[in-house]
């Protein structure tokens, strides 16, 4: 089976030769049936990715490829590709109705046939009786089904959504994109998916890519990108870890600072880089070390800020300054307090230096 | 995907203007018979030497060279048979390309008694027939032919493939070419033309150098200094005039706490509704000869009247009354675009309220200031009406330009080196303003919310605002009153008995044996205008939105040659444009003095400007994303544009419409030279008046015209307003 959406070394530059390019030969597979975001901090190229998918923008050099098709030179509108954009970009002078049945009716879909499938697309969504609303009379969240169902009603073999809950409140956001997975999965969507926000990718995809500056830094599943990131930049973007550089005996064993880590891999005797999360540091008071599995390291509270499920705390310790997230917020934080820190569990990730 | 849905219809469509261009060379005159109708010219569209068509010229009439034209179509139609895309889009390329060639040629090569260059004929021998120039078919043929070298270069795989928007702008290019650029041209080189036709720089030198174009006698306290001066002089005056006021009463506008903002909208309106010379009447009635002052000076002192406000003062006053209303325009825009929270920020950080004036809001105004400087300027030099009207005896560009074409002197060259300084002065006044907007936008307008609340103007600058800008409106609600007053007596300055009579002599309407009969002498100038006018409207606006379409949504190779040449020829002034007509259009291949259909061609490119701003602005306001939307939505360019782009720009349409269409009844400087006995037009008529001291009569018409455009304005106005837009806007990325 072909891959539902293929890039092969494909770049882009806005602009004549000597413009830099956005983006820089890349290479990546998106299974057919599966929902792919791509994840970056604004100005990666992640949006420019999408767009070359739908033909928006044409790829200055390589080849983009669409079950098993090479559409590199063919426009939007011969790709048989669909688009949810950001700013939902309803026809302001058609009701949903039209707005829905808009890519039958210019593609010459008989009169009775269109109204069948924009029914059945409206319904889809959940938005039966709506039809004769103008978008303006809707809320965004309507506003975004609506413009789900115009991109679904021509059945397409890719769908695209760009940053589709960037406009929402978090309450709504988590809904919706939970519809939209099961819209997906329901109907064996390919799907690409730009976002920003990395537990909203980590809660959707088969796939996650993650871009940098115009390359793949990492693409995988959302496990293997939160486990076991292959840079710096990956581990920074997914879930605010930080960086430490530690020693790695002949053992295998890490050492950073004081604290012993046991290697997940095989690595080379040496300097190696260890990437931990906030959640990944137990804290103890100091006067009870023996709550602690291992080896501890010592620290003093900076700061600490309560967030209802969570505690934020600032420690410094001899290994620097560390973010540290605790679930105990019941404890009573004292700036000035000592506290014993120890790494355990899922969360620490080493990095192969090169 | 191998028969696309676009395809097959794209292929119909150019195989539609490959018959649209049979048809035409089979069907149509070929050339534009003198004084006769096309309606009447069909009749021998197969036979008479001048009405024939395409076909009938090259078989019967001894007209061979038109056999391309023919060849072009038939080449093009085959190649779209061509199975490779490639293929069709070389053969389109090949054959349209060698068509216009031979066709446009021959139409400048061959002219009404033979070759038109002398050389050529000792060459090849002499033709057997020369040719008028072309008519509607050979207008057709070359439309045709231009659309399909547009979808051959498409085919290419230029324009991203897309045919709409490659024959857009291959269309568009010709056209502004043809209209513009070839006629500006030629009448440019006509002066390094000397008066035994041959190119000379010497003649250049000549005319450029004259005491009367370039003398300092002035300074050194001589009579006058010579008209280039005169006209650099008068447009810094007026420039830095217009400013100041326009700058002045848009802060009192928008920051002053005024109620009197909606009366300050119609005098945004004024400069749009009026003709150009209903200023410089309305001061004549004041400060002129027989005017009150010099009348009250008389009764008073025992002055006798003279005519000393005719010269440079009395333009300066009139230019001022006149283009304030557009420096008003602009730097409203730009006071409303500074954002409060600026000025609240440099409050918090403890600045007084005359600080942050002069520290945050009069830098941020600075690139709106230049611009309406810059504008001020452009305007003051190409303006006609007011400098033909109170100039006395102070000479500038544009009526000397005129003087030389219409005057005894007939001089064809001096008009065309004058007119030669005239662009020379307003390109560069435009590439200054490109540059200096180009560095400084300090657009403080973003897509967010701006909660903010504007800063009311310090004490002293209110104050100024107040002592300049009251008196100055004050002013020009008089000198209008006075210009429509003038129209409703007797004689200005000797009898003040209320009359009617001037508007009877003008507008007269009376019963009889055949009905109603138009006995006004205005009647035949005012339909006239109106008619052209109302032809002229819709063909501007859809040249203008089209353009700004392609401005504004399209890439394509070349694209910022294309916006740029569009802008240069929006610089060219209107005095220039109008000489260039009629120096180009009066011979083969063109032909055109002297119909209407000239006139008609001024209306629509002097406009055009209109047209795109109006369709620039609104493209800048509509989200682009509902474009691609459509696009992602399988519609083709043309359907986007029909289904979705055109509903949401009604408003724009509409208003480009009204505005070219009022912007054509108020012109002057364009259009002077080209109207004739037949086609009189409204403000030539007016002017003509004037010329025979008739002011009761002129003013008349003055009012009957601005009460028609204003009832105009106030429809669009209304319209507009009835924009219903209720989406949520999107966050800005």
């Amino acid at each position: 089976m072909p891959a539902g959406i293929e890039f092969r070394q494909v770049s882009k530059r806005y602009g004549d030769e000597r413009s830099p390019l956005v983006v820089k030969g890349i290479d990546l597979v998106i299974d057919k049936g599966t929902l792919t975001t791509i994840l970056g901090p604004s100005g990666c190229g992640k949006t420019t990715l999408l767009r070359m998918i739908a033909g928006l923008d044409p790829a200055s050099a390589g080849q983009v490829f669409i079950d098993g098709q090479d559409v590199t030179h063919l426009g939007p509108a011969e790709r048989n590709v669909s688009m949810v954009f950001q700013s939902y970009a309803l026809f302001p002078h058609m009701t949903v109705a039209d707005n829905v049945g808009y890519g039958l009716s210019v593609t010459g879909v008989a009169r009775p046939e269109i109204e069948r499938r924009t029914l059945a697309a409206m319904d889809s969504v959940g938005l039966s009786g709506y039809g004769q609303r103008l978008p303006s009379e809707l809320s965004g969240g309507q506003q975004q089904r609506v413009a789900v169902a115009r991109a679904l009603v021509l059945e397409p073999s890719v769908m695209l959504f760009d940053e589709p809950l960037s406009n929402l409140d978090a309450r709504l956001r988590r809904s919706m994109r939970e519809e939209i997975r099961s819209l997906q999965q329901r109907l064996g969507l390919t799907v690409a998916y730009v976002t920003h926000d990395q537990s909203e990718a980590l809660a959707v995809s088969d796939q996650i890519v993650v871009m940098d500056a115009g390359r793949i830094a990492q693409a995988g599943s959302p496990r293997q990108l939160y486990e076991h990131p292959c840079s710096e930049f990956v581990a920074a973007f997914m879930g605010e870890a930080m960086l430490f550089v530690a020693e790695a005996g002949q053992d295998g064993v890490i050492r950073l600072g004081p604290l012993r880590l046991p290697a997940r891999r095989s690595v080379a005797p040496g300097p190696v880089k260890v990437a931990v999360r906030p959640e990944a540091w137990q804290v103890a008071p100091e006067s009870a070390p023996a709550a602690l599995p291992g080896d501890a390291l010592a620290g003093t509270l900076l700061k600490s800020a309560y967030l209802g499920g969570l505690q934020e705390l600032t420690i410094a310790t001899e290994i620097g300054e560390l973010f540290v997230v605790s679930p105990d917020v019941r404890r009573g934080w004292a700036v000035g307090q000592a506290l014993a820190l120890s790494l355990g569990g899922p969360g620490v990730s080493v990095l192969e230096t090169g | 995907m191998a028969s696309l849905p676009g395809t097959a219809h794209a292929r119909r469509v150019v195989l539609a203007w490959c018959a649209v261009g049979l048809a035409a060379f089979v069907l149509l005159p070929w050339y534009l018979p003198q004084s006769m109708s096309l309606w009447r010219s069909l009749a021998g569209v197969f036979g008479g030497n001048e009405t024939a068509s395409g076909l009938v010229q090259a078989a019967a009439q001894g007209r061979p060279w038109l056999w391309a034209g023919l060849a072009a179509l038939l080449l093009a139609t085959a190649s779209l048979f061509a199975h490779d895309t490639r293929l069709q889009g070389m053969g389109l390329v090949a054959a349209s390309s060698a068509g216009l060639a031979g066709l446009l040629g021959s139409g400048f090569t061959i002219g009404a008694t033979g070759w038109s260059f002398e050389v050529l004929g000792r060459l090849w021998g002499d033709l057997p027939a020369g040719q008028p120039g072309m008519g509607w078919g050979a207008a057709l043929v070359l439309l045709a032919l231009v659309v399909l070298l547009g979808a051959g270069v498409a085919r290419l795989g230029f324009f991203r493939s897309d045919l709409f928007v490659a024959a857009a702008v291959v269309l568009c290019s010709a056209l502004l070419l043809l209209f513009i650029a070839y006629p500006v041209g030629r009448s440019l080189t006509g002066a390094f033309v000397d008066d035994a036709g041959a190119g000379s720089l010497a003649a250049l030198a000549d005319r450029l150098g004259q005491d009367r174009v370039w003398g300092l006698g002035c300074v050194a306290g001589g009579v006058r200094c010579g008209v280039a001066w005169n006209t650099l002089f008068l447009a810094l005056l007026t420039a830095t005039g217009t400013t100041v006021l326009g700058t002045l009463i848009a802060l009192m506008a928008e920051r002053g706490r005024l109620r009197a903002s909606r009366a300050l909208n119609v005098l945004a309106l004024l400069p749009i509704i009026t003709p150009p010379f209903v200023v410089g009447l309305g001061l004549i009635l004041l400060f002129g000869r027989a005017g009150l002052v010099n009348q009250f000076l008389e009764w008073a002192l025992g002055i006798p009247p003279t005519r000393w406000f005719y010269g440079l003062f009395g333009i300066w006053l009139a230019q001022l009354f006149a283009f304030t209303p557009i420096a008003f325009m602009i730097m409203r825009g730009v006071v409303q675009g500074i954002s409060p929270s600026m000025e609240e920020a440099a409050q918090t950080l403890r600045a007084s309220r005359w600080q942050t004036f002069k520290s945050v809001t009069l830098p941020l105004m600075k690139p709106g200031l230049t611009n309406a400087f810059l504008v001020g300027f452009i305007e003051s030099m190409a303006d006609f009406g007011n400098p033909i009207v109170v100039g006395g005896p102070y000479a500038v560009l544009s009526t000397d330009i005129f003087f030389a074409i219409v005057g005894a002197q007939y001089d064809q060259g001096r008009a065309a080196s004058l007119a030669l300084i005239l662009t020379f002065f307003a390109l560069a006044v435009f590439f200054l303003q490109q540059r200096v907007l180009g560095r400084a936008s300090y657009t403080t307008l973003t897509g967010k919310g701006d909660a903010g609340v504007p800063m009311p103007l310090p004490l002293q600058v209110q104050r100024l605002c107040r002592a300049i800008a009251v008196p100055w409106l004050a002013f020009t609600v008089i000198v209008y009153l006075f210009a429509f007053s003038g129209g409703f007596v007797q004689t200005w300055g000797r009898d003040y008995t209320p009359t009617l009579v001037h508007f009877r002599t003008a507008f007269d309407l009376q019963w009889g044996a055949f009905g109603l009969v138009w006995a006004g002498t205005a009647w035949n100038s005012l339909f006239t205008t109106l008619k052209l006018a109302a032809i002229a409207a819709p063909i501007c606006a859809a040249l203008g939105l089209t353009v700004s379409w392609l401005l504004s949504r399209t890439r394509f190779v070349g694209r910022r040659a294309f916006e740029f040449s569009a802008l240069l020829a929006f610089a060219i002034p209107g005095t220039v444009l109008g000489v260039s007509y009629i120096l180009a259009f009066n011979v083969p291949p063109i032909e055109l003095t002297g119909t209407a259909m000239i006139i008609v061609l001024c209306f629509v490119f002097r406009n055009l400007p209109v047209g795109v701003r109006a369709g620039t602005a609104s493209f800048g306001q509509l989200d682009k994303s509902l474009d691609e939307a459509s696009t992602m939505l399988r519609a083709g360019t043309a359907t986007t544009l029909r289904r979705v782009v055109l509903p949401l720009l009604k408003p724009a349409l509409v208003a480009a419409l009204v505005y070219s269409f009022v912007r054509s009844m108020t012109t002057v400087s364009a259009v002077v030279f080209l109207v004739t006995a037949e086609n009189e037009l409204a403000t030539t008529y007016i002017i003509g008046r004037v010329g025979n001291g008739d002011y009761g009569l002129a003013l008349a018409y003055c009012t009957v015209l601005i009460v028609l455009m204003s009832c105009a304005t106030a429809a669009i106005q209304a319209l507009v307003g009835e924009r219903r837009l209720g989406r949520r806007r999107a966050a800005a990325h």
